[in-house]
């Protein structure tokens, strides 16, 4: 029954999946970019964020066409409801990966220099929580949503430690102050991606479960800063 | 075909050449239209050729006298039905207050409690007395009643028109209380009202201009009747004001008259039955009247 | 002013035909609670054997507890009694077609003896404007019959008609569907406001309806009652899978 309806959540189930592949893609490419010091990379990156926000935007319409004609309830209504919010969060995602391959894009103008953080440690976490979250979205799990959430505390802890050694890095030897800022820079804009993923995942376990888990998450973490972190 | 390379929305459809109607069909449409008519003049003819009838021979005699005073004795002229008229009436009178009430109630009876086995027979027996010959009954009335109280009487002849208008208003009542809707019912028990209430404040009353019609039907019929009367009314040449004497009805007196080897009676038996004829009429019409006059709008 | 309901143990027949399986429901005073399903679920069976409506089918007949208030509905109170202090609307609109506006609100009242002309009056106006009809009638109330107004006043005027007897509770059986979505949107707003005095219980196929109007929800399936809960939770998370089937059109 309700075909046509059944096929436009079917099309905005597979746009999702569309945006957030390149999502992850532009994540993936920025924390390479960096790594690699690779400047084709970074201008990929800034190419292909047109097509994440036109997607943000389809995915925006769609969903909201189905609101309005076909007046769905239950997890149906759960459904619709995720996939906006976890649309806004994939936007982001991809808007941090420019960030990051801006950053990359200063940085290779200066020279290189040895810094006591291992960026690619928290990059790899941060595009597994998303790539975690996207699949606990295909598949419909809510565990696999929850071990997102478990793995946020990690990412944050990892940050918390890069800021402080690179502060020190910084008071130690000012004169690679330049590139400490910047990976410090990119280091908060991985633990930026990996909340966002944590959004997906909330998100997702709203879908399945009905339930808001986002104030149990928040009691949950020792951390005293919100789970929703705003783009500045 | 669509115009499909217009692009313009007022060309939508081009318009389909319906072929005219047959000639075949539109004879056999005008036939049967005709037929039709035909049938309906055919009914009404005899009904209005009798009426026509009636007035041609029968006004000549009605006078002021025949409708005032009593007949003459055979060989006097002049005279009139006035008494038969007036017996007519009270006749009538007392089958209708004998026969509506417990035609009615049957048909309450039937409709609302009898949709069971007990209801099929009492349907039956009703079919069965319907056919029954008027005289029959008459002789039963007068067994019932003239032999019991020694004398005929208005009373018998009542009875006797009575037990004829019972099956008849019994059986209308009880369709046109079939064709009042169940959800009106429904609606009133809703209320809390009980169901015998239901039955006479509600179904009947919303059924009543069907029941009445049925009535009408039943009292039209009996009104003319003239076997039953014979050995329960009697006739009688005076008036009458007691009861345990024999009254006086138009039809029988219309019968006495025809029947006589007088001229004269024989235009008095015109003018009788023309009188009769009008009465019903006259007594349909004025009932149709009240009920639509005590009508709501839209109801 | 209204009062709870409590069915225990509920089963229904209608001869052999088993219509009701153990429905056990608690209806809270002065809400308003609506009974969905496919149909032929029951929903329209269960809400009859509230006021013992159920009984008027020939070889229909009835098992299990039901109160409503004090009242104990299948023992110890005739049906007619019962059925002053519940009102009923029924799916299509009934009014009395021979008549009047004012006599079709006042018949609950003078069909049971009631009598005194003044307080017909104020129990008529008052009703007709519980019902938001008044002021569409109040000029014709003695001229014109019940059958002559629009759909959606004639269910209006079968509404005041059942407040007019000032039950405590008011059954509606589909009273919408039958109308226009200008007429329905009028009879949810009453409903709104009734429930304040009443207890309503509302059977609908209008799931987007019993959203609604109607604090609590119970979900009907060939015979049983499936679900009972507030209404947001039947229409965002269910708990039974068949409930989430039908609220999102699996089927039905």
């Amino acid at each position: 029954m309700r075909t046509r309806f059944q096929q436009q959540m079917e099309e905005l189930r597979e746009k999702l999946l569309r945006m957030g592949g390149l999502a992850e893609l532009a994540v993936d490419r920025a924390c390479q970019a960096y790594t690699e010091r690779d400047l084709t990379r970074c201008q990929l990156v800034l190419e292909n964020e047109s097509h994440i926000n036109a997607a943000e935007r389809e995915i925006d319409e769609l969903a909201f066409d189905i609101l309005a004609t076909q007046q769905p309830a239950a997890v149906d209504l759960r459904f619709i409801l995720a996939v906006t919010k976890i649309n806004a969060d994939l936007e982001r995602v991809g808007d941090q990966a420019v960030n990051i391959a801006e950053r990359v894009m200063d940085m290779i103008e200066l020279p290189a220099v040895e810094l006591p953080v291992d960026i690619a440690r928290l990059a790899t976490a941060a595009s597994a929580m998303v790539r975690r979250a996207l699949e606990s979205f295909v598949e419909g799990k809510a565990e696999l949503a929850q071990a997102v959430l478990e793995m946020d505390h990690v990412v944050d802890r990892m940050r918390d430690e890069a800021f402080i050694m690179l502060v020190r890095k910084m008071n130690e030897e000012p004169q690679v102050t330049q590139q400490a800022l910047d990976a410090l820079l990119v280091a908060r804009n991985l633990e930026r991606v990996a909340d966002h993923a944590t959004n997906i995942s909330e998100d997702v376990i709203f879908w399945v479960l009905g339930a808001d888990v986002r104030h149990h998450a928040q009691a949950a973490s020792a951390a005293p800063r919100p789970e929703r972190r705003e783009q500045i | 075909m669509p115009d499909t390379n217009s692009n313009s929305a007022a060309v939508l459809v081009q318009p389909i050449d319906v072929p005219p109607i047959s000639l075949r069909r539109r004879v056999v449409d005008h036939a049967m239209t005709a037929i039709a008519v035909l049938t309906v003049a055919l009914v009404l003819l005899p009904l209005f050729a009798i009426f026509a009838y009636l007035v041609y021979k029968g006004i000549g005699s009605i006078n002021l006298a025949f409708l005032t005073q009593t007949p003459k004795p055979v060989g006097e002229p002049g005279g009139g039905m006035a008494n038969a008229i007036v017996g007519s009436m009270v006749i009538l009178g007392i089958a209708s207050l004998l026969g509506v009430p417990l035609g009615i109630g049957a048909g309450i009876f039937l409709s609302e409690y009898g949709r069971n086995r007990y209801g099929d027979i009492v349907r039956f027996v009703s079919d069965v007395l319907n056919g029954v010959p008027s005289i029959v009954i008459g002789i039963v009335a007068y067994g019932l009643v003239v032999m019991r109280q020694k004398h005929f009487s208005a009373l018998a002849g009542g009875v006797a028109l009575a037990i004829m208008m019972i099956p008849t208003i019994a059986r209308t009542t009880e369709q046109m209380l079939l064709l009042v809707p169940q959800a009106i019912r429904e609606a009133a028990y809703g209320l809390g009202v009980s169901r015998w209430r239901t039955t006479l404040s509600i179904t009947l009353r919303t059924a009543t201009s069907g029941v009445i019609t049925g009535v009408m039907l039943a009292f039209a019929r009996v009104a003319g009747e003239t076997a039953p009367l014979l050995f329960t009314a009697f006739g009688n040449q005076f008036w009458n004001w007691k009861s345990d004497q024999p009254t006086a009805a138009l039809s029988l007196q219309i019968f006495t008259y025809a029947i006589s080897p007088f001229d004269e009676w024989h235009k008095q038996a015109w003018a009788g039955a023309l009188v009769l004829i009008v009465l019903i009429v006259g007594a349909v019409a004025a009932v149709r009247i009240a009920v639509r006059r005590g009508t709501l709008a839209g109801a | 002013m209204g009062v709870g309901i409590t069915v225990e143990h509920l089963n229904a027949f209608y001869g052999k035909t088993q219509a009701l399986f153990d429905v056990n429901i608690t209806v809270l005073a002065n809400h308003a609670t609506a009974l969905i399903g496919p149909s032929g679920c029951g929903k329209s069976t269960f809400i009859r054997c509230l006021n013992r409506m159920h009984e008027t089918i020939p070889e229909a007949r009835v098992e299990g507890s039901v109160r409503i208030g004090d009242l104990s509905v299948y023992n110890g109170t005739s049906a007619t009694q019962l059925r002053r202090r519940v009102g009923m609307v029924f799916q299509k609109a009934n009014p009395f077609p021979t008549m009047s506006i004012y006599d079709n609100v006042a018949a609950g009242l003078k069909l049971n003896g009631f009598r005194n002309r003044k307080k017909l009056d104020e129990v008529v106006h008052k009703s007709l404007h519980s019902s938001a009809l008044w002021d569409e009638v109040k000029d014709h109330l003695h001229k014109k019959s019940g059958a002559s107004l629009s759909g959606g006043q004639q269910q209006r005027l079968c509404i005041a008609r059942a407040l007019a007897v000032q039950p405590e509770v008011l059954l509606m059986d589909e009273p919408c569907s039958a109308l226009d979505p200008i007429s329905t949107g009028k009879i949810e707003e009453l409903i709104f406001q009734l429930k304040e005095q009443y207890t309503i219980v509302i059977v609908t196929h209008n799931m987007q309806q019993a959203a609604r109007v109607a604090e609590f929800t119970g979900f009907f399936l060939l015979g049983k009652m499936i679900e009972f809960d507030k209404t947001e939770k039947i229409f965002t998370n269910p708990s039974d899978k068949r409930t989430e089937d039908y609220v999102t059109g699996r089927f039905g």
